[in-house]
């Protein structure tokens, strides 16, 4: 596979503090990449970095092919910034025409532009009266213009209702099958909803660990929460039979280790008659996410 | 070129959107039809014609008016950019920053035409409706258009650098203010009270018309009086448009855009977004 943006042992420095640390990174066509991370945890410094907007200490940068910033990279990359913001006294087809002439094409594709994000109505007004959500499907939008064969996405679903995210999951998985990459950056686990190929999660300038949701599950091996109910009148004896759980009022909970569930399961089933259902409940995104982005922090 | 002209377009839009066409045009046609008014007394007692005249104190007018309304449009140019958040995502397009500054350029420098040829215009129209030999003035206005065109264009790029510079609008509005009081008012001032002081010396004679060349506005001025025939009907520093050849000063009224222009160009692209 091609590879559309690689970075080797990327270290960036401001002043004294290092933004970013020995970042070894590839993201190749077709591939969504989501960068996880705390506030200050570099996805901003490394994604500027990859658009050419400030330079870096050492390591090697290669995007589209060419020198980050270079006319080659600039004519194939699309950014959509954290928070973006346009003039507010254009409207925002006219901001969407802008962009379009600047990447030299046809102006007329504004209303289809601004269709695609569903912003087909509110075209022809200002863009000082829009919501937080409107601007960012117009950043969307000025993101999607000349077929651009990498995206990098700053925070893009901040500010998006539920629904408008969803939208905006399917319009990147039709730019993904129509062979472009993207590098998207997000503060949690489940912004992203496994709607990406694999995740790369940084703390504290550092790549702490990267690949698909499973692959981390596996990797990060946090106990599973089993809670067994009793039957009618058999709390008791289940507690007896389950030391190891806390009893609450409904039922006994126990943790086990990924892989001793399933021969805990059929020492539960063995007890028969007393138990009266079973429910796994596996480690929550949320909960994989801080097991990876604390263990580095310190 | 075409990123350019795309740039100029949205520029000129925002202009028109801010009222900064109204403003403009509207400040030159009302000082300009005040000057034409009050400039008509002495055309009787000079021999010279209504337009010269009013070309005369037209002159004087642009020297104040064009380089304030230039440095005001431009002081945003880059520091608005950077407060708004719009510059890292332009940067991101395939275009230079040097294509941006002249995107920027052409659209004041368009806004500003229009003003110029407004408020000279209406002057001319109200010389000529009241004297028939006021056509002869008309060269004269005609130097007047393009020179108070260079001179803006040398102010804008000026206040690109130092909105470059800055980096923050409000304090690209205060040193655009700076520049234009030291430019415009205390430069003359200062060199009027060192020619008093040195009472005809070497500084007066050698020195000073030097000094006029160096600074564009006393270029413009001493270039449009030494091509005017109504010289004499210009008060104060004009008098020493007799010793420079208008050549000199039309050259630094070229040098100074080029160089304003190229020194903005570089500060910019000192900027990191």
């Amino acid at each position: 596979m091609t590879q559309s943006l690689t970075l080797s042992r990327l270290t960036k420095s401001y002043q004294d503090t290092k933004a970013l640390h020995d970042v070894t990174l590839s993201v190749g066509a077709g591939e969504r990449v989501a960068l996880l991370g705390h506030n200050g945890a570099g996805k901003s410094t490394l994604m500027k970095i990859v658009l050419g907007l400030i330079p870096y200490d050492s390591g090697e940068v290669r995007v589209l092919g060419a020198r980050p910033g270079s006319a080659a990279a600039r004519a194939g990359v699309a950014y959509l910034p954290e928070n973006v913001a346009f003039h507010p006294a254009l409207t925002g087809l006219e901001q969407i025409r802008h962009y379009l002439r600047l990447r030299g094409e046809p102006a007329q594709l504004a209303p289809d532009l601004l269709a695609r994000v569903g912003l087909a109505d509110a075209g022809k007004r200002r863009i000082g009266t829009y919501s937080k959500g409107m601007r960012q499907r117009v950043g969307l939008a000025q993101a999607l213009i000349g077929r651009p064969r990498l995206l990098v996405l700053d925070e893009p679903t901040s500010g998006l209702d539920p629904v408008s995210r969803r939208d905006f999951y399917t319009l990147l998985d039709d730019l993904a099958a129509d062979g472009a990459s993207i590098l998207l950056s997000s503060h949690a686990l489940t912004e992203v909803e496994a709607r990406t190929d694999r995740l790369v999660i940084l703390s504290g300038g550092r790549l702490v660990t990267q690949g698909s949701l499973t692959d981390l599950r596996r990797q990060a091996a946090l106990p599973v929460a089993l809670h067994v109910v009793p039957r009618e009148g058999q709390g008791a004896r289940l507690a007896e039979a389950l030391p190891q759980g806390r009893m609450n009022g409904t039922g006994v909970y126990l943790d086990c280790a990924p892989d001793a569930k399933l021969a805990t399961l059929s020492r539960i089933t063995a007890l028969g008659g007393i138990v009266a259902d079973i429910d796994v409940i596996p480690p929550s995104l949320e909960d994989i996410y801080s097991h990876f982005s604390r263990r580095d922090g310190q | 070129m075409s990123r350019i002209l795309a740039t100029a377009q949205t520029e000129f839009l925002i202009a028109l959107r801010n009222r900064w066409v109204t403003i403009a045009v509207a400040m030159m046609v009302v000082f300009s039809l005040v000057l034409a008014a009050a400039g008509s007394a002495p055309s009787g007692a000079l021999g010279a014609d209504r337009l010269s005249v009013t070309v005369a104190s037209l002159t004087s007018l642009s020297v104040y008016l064009v380089p304030l309304v230039a440095l005001l449009m431009s002081f945003d140019g880059i520091a608005g950019e950077v407060e708004r958040g719009t510059l890292p995502l332009v940067l991101t397009y395939p275009v230079s920053r040097a294509e941006l500054i002249l995107g920027k350029l052409l659209a004041h420098l368009g806004v500003l035409s229009v003003a110029v040829a407004a408020g000279y215009g209406s002057a001319a129209v109200a010389a000529v409706a009241t004297d028939a030999d006021a056509l002869a003035g008309l060269p004269a206005l005609w130097r007047l258009m393009w020179t108070a065109v260079l001179l803006g264009a040398a102010f804008l790029c000026l206040g690109y650098a130092l909105s470059g510079l800055s980096r923050r609008p409000s304090g690209a509005a205060g040193l655009a203010i700076g520049l234009w009081l030291v430019m415009i008012v205390l430069y003359d001032l200062g060199l009027l009270a060192a020619v008093v002081a040195d009472d005809g010396g070497w500084f007066t004679t050698e020195l000073f018309p030097w000094l006029l060349v160096l600074n564009p506005a006393d270029a413009f001025r001493l270039f449009n009086l030494a091509a005017s025939e109504a010289t004499a009907a210009a008060a104060g520093i004009g008098g020493a448009a007799g010793a420079i050849p208008p050549v000199q000063a039309l050259v630094s009224l070229v040098v100074w855009p080029l160089a304003a222009l190229l020194a903005s160009v570089l500060i910019f692209r000192k900027v990191t977004p």
